[in-house]
């Protein structure tokens, strides 16, 4: 039953997201000079020009025509160079700026006011929404979530997840048509970097407002549990400062942009040419950024790992764990429990880090030997270009976050994240941190594993009264909070203290003693 | 043994099967039960109806598992059992040979001859086929009522509260199960009831159900219940949640002798050779005397308890005659946002010989109630609410009747509760007085504070 609030304030928010959708094909397109010499760089402009010579002043509906059109006409240039043997003078393919500078009439010329009606009506409406009935009290309220068409797979799911993965395919391979969305940013944009919106821009501010809407409600919803308010305000902090604002302040001060606490292999470019290039041109401050970006990982990682388990970074400070575990924490039941699927993700997420070490060894082969091919057949262009379309954009965007509402929220990270795998390796074979299971007092209810992100079976552990140890588990404590019987609790302890083997009785039978 | 049947696949069957195959590879073990396909959790029901989880949920393991470890499993009502003939019947007329039989066939819901019993939308809350009616009955009503003062019947409350309807709760007591908590506890557990809507009639009884009978409903839909004390209270649905009773019933005439429930000695030996009874369903001839000395009910209606009887019988299955030794009892519940534990012997009335210590949170959610003996100051037992313990640690100091002043100042030792939570230890240096829970706060405060 919801409250009049909710209601007003999911009405708002539909009416928010409606009116954020309904902008993208509001723009008409016209291609003028003046567009180009603002978006083609100089050396190019006189081809562009001439090449588009026929579409000028035309008046395009939608942006599909405007893309189609400009593209044949680019295709033809490039061809002609082609023929005549001039490569060095392609074209490249500049249709994301050009569209977007080519967008005229009602909404890029309103753009301002769409864009604080938008946030307003959705931010708004959020916040109404998750404002709990007055009278419910703290504690875990997990009801109706398999009655519920948004949390149980059920139509609203799939229309989300549809949304979402379009959302991505446009994001990752196709933004020239959400030209308008970025128009929306471009004053916000302007204020933080000083440039224009691109589409990564777009994502980011998006990605981080969502953390910090849902982020509240995730405050709000285990209001009785510290360790998740402290984890939660923690991914949000790390998103806003080191994802969001701290990398766009490098930009305004043409600094390298990066994100301090993203660290390689997640952060699968970091050892590429033109990143490291662009480090070593900026001095002791793009230094410091090398070496902090490997310190992160070379000793981050294995020491805090030992102490803490890899729940620091994956559900404390990670940007895509951070989206999980508010964003997706509507959806964390649907992961997938079974022994297949754990199976499954073992050889899939180490497959993905050694894909990962590979590459970057490649990478950095080609950047120091200045060849691109290795034993004569490994393209490292290739190689690079093949992992970030298939790992960084189909894997980690359109499949991890896409299929939220299907396939739960952790499907990156678990099956896909080389980072995971690095850290869980550490975790699972040298760390003090365990899931304790309290004696014999669990009675294999399954709200553990239910409500697991990860998919782990925590039951199979729980009943048979043998501490949690498990590469996968990111310590984001819900098994815990939700296990009505407090059987389960987030430890760190000496690494000699993890019982992993269980006796073939649990607690509280004193009937006979097992001989080991 | 070639062939072990054992019916019912309830938490003390299916652990006997999974105990025996783990050490005896070669014996055809096949299980029997009426209510589901599959071994699912008992306990686990309530979430079922509340949406936090799906019945599939609830199977502790994949369907696969059992063929993986050829543990058959068989569908079906046993009718009857012919101990004579080493033989089964089922209620397809089916009959199957054993060697040996185990009897873990479980309670049935308890119930009084109350006029006007059998009208449709009154029920208690044991099986699947109970979840069902409770799902058919409670659509779409706005008031019921909840008799008896147990853990089913606030379970029943927080089932029906969780869909907004509401509830009225009937309770002999004088406080909320003031057959195992003391006073306080009990008050504390109320007090936490009324916050969550439930109408809480304390020394109130059902006397009699009323129903409204039509020409499809010969029996007719309940609608309204007077209590003892003359009282009228109209809902559209009952649940009775007044305990459970073994279900033996099918037993009657096959020469297993019966009490209460199966009787057995303390290696689950019922009066017939081969024919053994384990968990809800058995009743102990002789006193069972857990280790730490204390004295056990002779039905113990508990899954942990259906546990420990599975471990242990499936030691004599398998050869090693093994009697059953409890350790020091233990258990828990949950009153919708309040956990309960227990540890060790805590009556609700201290005996002779013992002492109490009770300390409660200002918040009034939070308690610990630890009870010692007078002539060595030992721990005798342990309640924790809205506290989690560590059940290692309290199981030590009773076992080692470790003196009251020692637990206090190891008291840390035994906090269970998650990373960052408030430290109870800290503050039960004294006996703090309860201060009033409904003090008004800031809705800032309210929103994301955890004392509400
Ligand atoms: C709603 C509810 C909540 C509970 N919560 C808790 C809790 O939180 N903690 C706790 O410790 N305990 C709890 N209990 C008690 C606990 O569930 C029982 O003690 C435990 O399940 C008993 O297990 P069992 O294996 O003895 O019998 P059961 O689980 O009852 O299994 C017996 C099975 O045998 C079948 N059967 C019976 N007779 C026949 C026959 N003639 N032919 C074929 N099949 C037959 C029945 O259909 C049943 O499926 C709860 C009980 C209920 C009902
Ligand atoms: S939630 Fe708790 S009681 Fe339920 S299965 Fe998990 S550990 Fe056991």
């Amino acid at each position: 039953m919801r409250t009049t609030g909710q209601r007003i304030g999911l009405t708002a928010f539909l009416i928010g997201f409606a009116l954020f959708v309904a902008i993208l094909p509001l723009s008409r397109y016209v291609l003028t000079d003046k567009v180009l010499s603002e978006t083609i760089q100089k050396e190019q402009l006189e081809d562009v020009r001439m090449a588009t010579a026929s579409m000028q002043g035309n008046v395009y509906a939608s942006s599909f025509s405007f893309v189609g059109d400009y593209r044949a006409a680019i295709a033809q240039l490039n061809e002609g160079f082609k023929r005549r043997n001039e490569n060095n003078r392609l074209v490249q393919d500049y249709a994301f700026p050009v569209t977007k500078a080519a967008s005229t009439g009602f909404f890029p010329d309103n753009s301002g006011l769409f864009f604080w009606l938008i946030l307003v009506l959705c931010v708004g409406g959020a916040f109404l929404y998750i404002l709990p009935e007055p009278r419910t009290l703290p504690g875990i309220k997990n009801n109706g979530i398999y009655q519920d068409p948004a949390t149980n797979r059920g139509w609203i799911g799939v229309v989300v997840c549809g949304f979402l993965i379009g959302f991505y395919v446009l994001l990752y391979f196709f933004p020239e048509y959400m030209t308008n969305w970025v128009l929306l940013f471009d004053p916000l944009s302007q204020l933080l970097n000083g440039g224009p919106a691109s589409q990564w821009f777009v994502y980011g501010t998006l990605y981080t407002l969502v953390i910090l809407v849902m982020g509240v409600r995730m405050l709000i919803k285990y209001r009785h549990s510290r360790y998740q308010q402290f984890r939660t305000l923690s991914v949000m902090f790390f998103q806003t400062v080191f994802a969001f604002l701290i990398p766009e302040l490098l930009a305004f001060f043409h600094q390298p942009a990066q994100d301090l606490k993203n660290m390689w292999p997640l952060d699968y470019s970091f050892y590429f040419d033109y990143r490291i290039d662009e480090k070593i041109k900026a001095g002791t401050f793009g230094i410091f950024l090398l070496v902090w970006g490997t310190a992160l990982w070379l000793l981050g990682v294995p020491i805090l790992t030992y102490f803490f388990g890899k729940r620091w970074y994956c559900s404390w400070v990670c940007g895509c764990g951070g989206l999980a575990e508010t964003l997706g924490d509507p959806y964390r039941q649907l992961s997938d429990k079974r022994l297949g699927a754990w199976k499954l993700e073992r050889i899939v997420v180490h497959s993905v880090l050694v894909f990962a070490v590979v590459m970057t060894v490649l990478v950095l082969y080609t950047y120091w030997s200045g060849q691109p091919s290795v034993l004569g057949f490994l393209d490292s262009y290739g190689i690079r270009s093949a992992y970030g379309s298939a790992i960084g954009a189909v894997f980690a965007g359109v499949l991890g976050t896409g299929f939220y509402p299907v396939f739960g929220s952790r499907v990156w990270c678990r099956f896909g994240c080389p980072l995971a795998a690095y850290l869980g390796l550490v975790q699972r074979f040298k760390s003090r941190f365990r899931i304790t299971t309290n004696g014999g007092q669990c009675i294999s209810c399954g709200n553990c594993s239910t409500y697991c992100e990860m998919g782990i079976d925590v039951r199979w552990y729980a009943q048979r009264g043998q501490d949690v140890v498990r590469s996968s588990c990111v310590g984001c404590g819900i098994c815990s909070a939700v296990c009505p019987r407090g059987v389960l609790n987030l430890e760190n302890d000496s690494t000699t203290s993890r019982r992993t083997d269980p006796g073939p009785i649990v607690l509280g039978n004193n009937s006979f003693r097992i001989q080991q | 043994m070639k062939h072990l049947i054992i019916i019912g696949n309830g938490i003390a069957g299916i652990t006997t099967a999974r105990h025996v195959r783990q050490q005896d590879s070669t014996v055809r073990i096949t299980v029997i039960s009426a209510e589901s396909d599959h071994f699912y959790s008992r306990t686990a029901l309530m979430y079922i109806y509340m949406g936090h989880m799906t019945y599939a949920h609830t199977k502790p393991y994949e369907d696969g598992f059992w063929t993986k470890n050829r543990i058959d499993l068989l569908r079906g009502y046993v009718e009857q059992v012919d101990t004579s003939g080493k033989r089964i019947r089922l209620a397809d007329g089916q009959w199957l040979n054993y060697d040996v039989l185990v009897l873990a066939t479980g309670s049935v819901s308890t119930t009084f001859d109350w006029p006007g019993l059998s009208a449709s939308g009154v029920q208690g809350l044991y099986g699947l086929p109970d979840l069902e009616r409770m799902e058919q009955f409670t659509q779409n009503i706005d008031r019921a009522v909840v008799v008896g003062g147990g853990l089913i019947g606030v379970e029943l409350a927080e089932m029906l509260r969780s869909r907004h309807i509401g509830v009225t709760m009937l309770v002999r007591d004088p406080h909320y199960w003031s057959s195992t908590l003391p006073a306080e506890e009990g008050k504390l557990v109320g007090r936490h009831l009324l916050r969550h809507g439930v109408d809480l009639r304390l020394e109130t009884e059902l006397k009699e159900i009323q129903a409204r009978p039509d020409a499809a409903d010969p029996s007719g839909r309940v609608r309204a219940v007077v209590t003892n004390t003359g009282e009228e209270i109209s809902c559209q649905f009952v649940g009775l949640g007044i305990g459970v009773t073994p279900n033996v019933a099918f037993l009657k005439n096959s020469g297993v002798e019966l009490g209460k429930g199966i009787l057995v000695n303390e290696y689950f030996e019922t009066n017939v050779a081969d024919v053994y009874a384990i968990g809800d369903c058995n009743e102990f001839r002789q006193p069972i005397l857990g280790t730490d000395g204390a004295l056990r009910k002779p039905i113990e209606q508990i899954w942990y308890t259906g546990r420990m009887h599975g471990e242990t019988l499936a030691r004599t299955l398998c050869g090693s005659r093994t009697a059953y030794r409890p350790g020091v009892f233990f258990n828990s519940a949950k009153f919708f946002d309040i956990e309960y534990q227990t540890y060790g012997t805590l009556n609700a009335q201290l005996t002779d010989d013992e002492q109490t210590y009770y300390w409660e949170h200002p918040s009034g959610e939070q308690c610990l109630r630890i009870n010692y003996r007078t002539t060595d100051q030992s721990v005798v037992g342990i309640h924790a609410l809205g506290i989690r313990l560590r059940q290692a640690v309290c199981d030590r100091w009773i076992q080692d009747r470790t003196p009251f002043p020692n637990v206090v100042s190891q008291l840390r030792q035994a906090d269970f509760n998650p990373e960052f939570s408030e430290s109870f230890t800290d503050q039960l240096t004294g006996h703090a007085p309860a201060r009033s829970p409904d003090r008004r706060k800031g809705w800032f405060h309210r929103l994301f504070s955890a004392t509400h």
